[in-house]
């Protein structure tokens, strides 16, 4: 049950968030694009680790 | 107890998903995955504690195994396909949902099939 994983991806998002207001207020706006996008790409990858240790379990202890 | 951990958890995710949808939506759909991995995780040795339960009962019952194992491989294969379906419904795509779904029908059905054939031999042996 390990919750961190969720309290990071929130933090990431948050951050992400808040960098493309400033950015878009400093008037780079298209930089703030790219970093919503490095943050979801982040993010996903952390995401797609947990995935795959889930289906590794579901098939070995459903023993497919 | 266990359930007012998996509540405490889910209320924070959905406390966080809230804030993050506001302002990230992309971001919310791999949170609200994330905590749904991270809930299967937890139940799943849950399930597999239950099923070794009903092997036990049903070698004792004379049961065939194999049909045991069929059922294991239904239960995972509908597990897993409603946890996509359902992560792609929250997103807001029903049709990609129903596809979800419909393929995990499929697969069922599949590999059901010997079961059915199993019942049918059974059955026309019966008949005079």
């Amino acid at each position: 049950m390990n919750v961190d994983l969720i309290f990071k991806i929130a933090g990431v998002g948050i951050l992400v968030a808040i960098l493309h207001t400033v950015l878009s207020k400093a008037g780079k706006e298209e930089y703030g694009h790219l970093v919503t996008i490095a943050g979801v790409a982040i993010v996903f990858m952390m995401v797609v680790e947990l995935l795959s240790k889930l289906f590794q379990t579901v098939k070995t202890l459903f023993n497919l | 107890m266990e359930i007012l951990l998996i509540v405490a958890f889910g209320v924070v995710a959905t406390v966080l998903l809230v804030v993050i949808r506001q302002t990230k939506p992309e971001l919310a759909i791999v949170l609200s995955l994330d905590a749904g991995t991270i809930l299967l995780l937890y139940f799943i040795p849950r399930i597999v504690e239950i099923f070794g339960l009903l092997q036990a009962l049903a070698g004792r019952a004379g049961i065939r195994m194999d049909f045991l194992a069929t059922l294991l491989k239904i239960m995972a294969i509908a597990y897993i396909a409603e946890f996509g379906a359902q992560i792609s419904r929250d997103m807001g795509e029903g049709t990609l949902a129903n596809k979800i779904e419909l393929g995990g029908k499929i697969l069922i059905l599949l590999a059901a099939i010997p079961i059915i054939a199993a019942i049918l031999q059974l059955v026309l042996k019966l008949l005079p």
